[in-house]
């Protein structure tokens, strides 16, 4: 690994800091899916604080990665980390969930927020327009790469598995899918609920390179990130074991949090769990 | 009308680099041609149709013009939320073929039939909902929605239909075409069955009934213009589709005219609410519905007694 342990720290500062703004505005707003969006964090920092070739300050450039949260749900963590990217002021998430404003409970049209690629919120739609975008590299020779963060519940949808296949069997090496593996989806375990697992060996046999990795530790994240594009030229799944509601000891692994709202207190307590006093 | 698609979307690829087309698994040596232009742009996403509207909107959205093709229902219907999201509330400037539409495939039974294709896309804000009578009107239809950089479906038929129109007609999106003049009944027809259609105008002129024939290959957006300049002219107007009577042309005619406080009787021709069970060829199943010239005739008659 190329990364330095500095650069590991700091990642996981902003992970922290991430984590805690938004726990505060899930509470504040009335935000659900929040242990949802706190399994992606680490997964999230390290896309836009490491890997992914962009300039928020030229959001239209051609040449610019392309990142879709395919599991649309989980927005809450990406408008931050948006933010923190400088895509807009961290303070317009302020006015997360007032009326008249493009922070909702879904990510908007890219026409609507810049940094946003994809309108995502029905599940199983994010994947396959990122290879559309994938492939429009391709055709229109420019060297960018597209990144898609998956849920392991939104692995139910057939078109997921279309897309894969097609990916495969195209060889579209420019495209890389993460999936936040927090082995819950919205009512159950997503094990009891479809036959998931093996999750590693059903995308490598459609045609995909696969890592398997603890999603919720940095280092492990930036190693898996830097293992892209892979030699043999074939799409590379990371398969990120993750844990639903990470970073705050009572929302780990409580599906609970898929839907409950944090009050006060539980915020305050959150905030201290992370080390975070602002 | 499919070889003439072929023909054009190569023409277009010719000079138009951004144009790539999309198939769902069909037109075996069809696209031989635009293959030999530029193999990169075309793609077989194999039989997995929703994956291939996303992929659509995503090259879309990245400076691409694609053009997706397959037989109606599994480009309209199967993946309707994908057209829905990725396409239209994206405003990706897709376009999207079904081929053999209406009752084209009427031997394959209803799973190939496409009787309510127009009622729903033209329901999603932003699609522009296109069914061009032959192959003419299909080439300037493409021409024209690569030109409009919105979301649009075109609906055309299988093989064979024979040209309405003069290579050199004027057409634009949302303006209807003047087939044939006349002063009695305004014939608002789209698609394929323009040539029973003029087939009946013709016999109802021998009749005395001067019947006016307009070619509305746009469905949405309507020429409004059109209609509301035949309200006070014609004493019936009727519209005549390939199609389920409920929500697809006969409904949007329906829809704008209804505001007016006076305006003549409408009468809309097209299938039953219901699926064709039995076996027959596309003639037989016109016929079935009235759709052949004869029960176009039959059913205006039927309507102008009580006028």
């Amino acid at each position: 690994m190329t990364a330095s342990p500095d650069l590991i720290q700091d990642l996981q500062l902003k992970a922290a800091t991430l984590r805690a703004r938004i726990i505060e505005t899930s509470s504040r707003a009335g935000l659900p899916h929040l242990g949802s969006c706190l399994s992606s964090v680490d997964l999230l920092t390290a896309l836009y604080f490491y890997q992914l070739k962009v300039d928020p300050s030229k959001p239209d450039d051609p040449q610019r990665d392309r990142f879709i949260l395919s599991k649309g749900h989980g927005v809450p963590a990406l408008f931050q980390v948006l933010a923190m990217r400088g895509y807009y002021p961290v303070s317009d998430l302020d006015h997360y969930g007032e009326d008249g404003t493009v922070f909702g409970e879904h990510p908007p049209t890219p026409s609507h927020l810049p940094g946003i690629e994809a309108a995502t919120g029905s599940l199983g739609h994010g994947m396959p327009m990122g290879l559309g975008m994938a492939l429009a590299a391709r055709v229109n020779n420019l060297p960018y790469s597209v990144y898609a963060v998956l849920g392991d519940g939104e692995c139910n949808e057939g078109s997921i598995w279309e897309c894969a296949l097609l990916a495969g069997g195209q060889k579209v090496n420019n495209f890389c899918v993460l999936i936040d593996f927090n082995k819950w989806q919205a009512t159950d375990r997503s094990e009891d609920v479809m036959a998931l697992n093996p999750l590693a060996d059903k995308w490598r046999a459609f045609g995909w390179d696969t890592l398997e990795i603890d999603g919720n530790n940095m280092a492990a994240v930036v190693g898996a990130l830097e293992e892209f594009p892979s030699k043999s030229g074939k799409p590379l799944a990371i398969i990120a074991h993750t844990i639903k509601g990470k970073g705050v000891s009572f929302m780990e692994d409580d599906n609970n949090w898929h839907y409950r709202i944090p009050n006060a207190d539980e915020v305050a307590l959150s905030k201290k769990e992370l080390g975070i006093t602002a | 009308m499919r070889n003439a698609f072929a023909d054009e979307v190569t023409q277009l690829a010719k000079t138009d680099s951004r144009v790539m087309l999309l198939s769902g698994d069909i037109g075996n040596k069809l696209f031989d041609k635009f293959k030999a232009v530029d193999a990169k742009r075309f793609l077989n996403c194999g039989i997995a149709e929703a994956n291939m509207m996303g992929v659509a909107a995503g090259l879309a959205l990245n400076g691409l013009r694609p053009i997706v093709y397959t037989i109606t229902p599994f480009t309209t219907t199967r993946c309707f939320e994908q057209i829905r999201v990725d396409v239209c509330y994206h405003e990706a400037p897709v376009i999207i073929v079904g081929t053999g539409s209406g009752l084209s495939y009427a031997e394959l039974g209803p799973t190939h039939h496409s009787l309510e294709d127009l009622a729903i896309l033209r329901t999603l804000p932003g699609m522009q909902v296109l069914a061009p009578c032959d192959a003419i009107e299909m080439r300037l239809a493409l021409r024209e929605a690569i030109k409009s950089n919105q979301p649009t479906y075109i609906r055309i038929g299988k093989k064979g239909e024979p040209a309405i129109h003069d290579p050199q007609v004027q057409f634009q999106i949302g303006q209807a075409i003047t087939v044939r003049e006349g002063s009695d009944v305004l014939f608002v027809a789209a698609g394929t069955l323009m040539p029973q259609v003029l087939t009946a105008a013709e016999a109802l002129g021998a009749q005395g009934i001067s019947v006016q024939v307009a070619s509305f290959h746009s469905i949405k957006p309507l020429d409004e213009a059109y209609l509301r300049n035949c309200l006070s002219r014609h004493k019936l107007i009727v519209t005549i589709e390939e199609h389920g009577r409920l929500g697809g042309l006969g409904s949007a005619v329906s829809e704008y005219i209804s505001q007016f406080a006076s305006h003549p009787p409408l009468l809309r021709l097209g299938t039953l609410d219901e699926f064709m069970h039995e076996m027959g060829t596309q003639d037989y199943a016109r016929t079935r519905y009235g759709l052949d010239s004869a029960g176009i005739v039959r059913q205006v008659n039927a309507r102008l007694a009580d006028v």
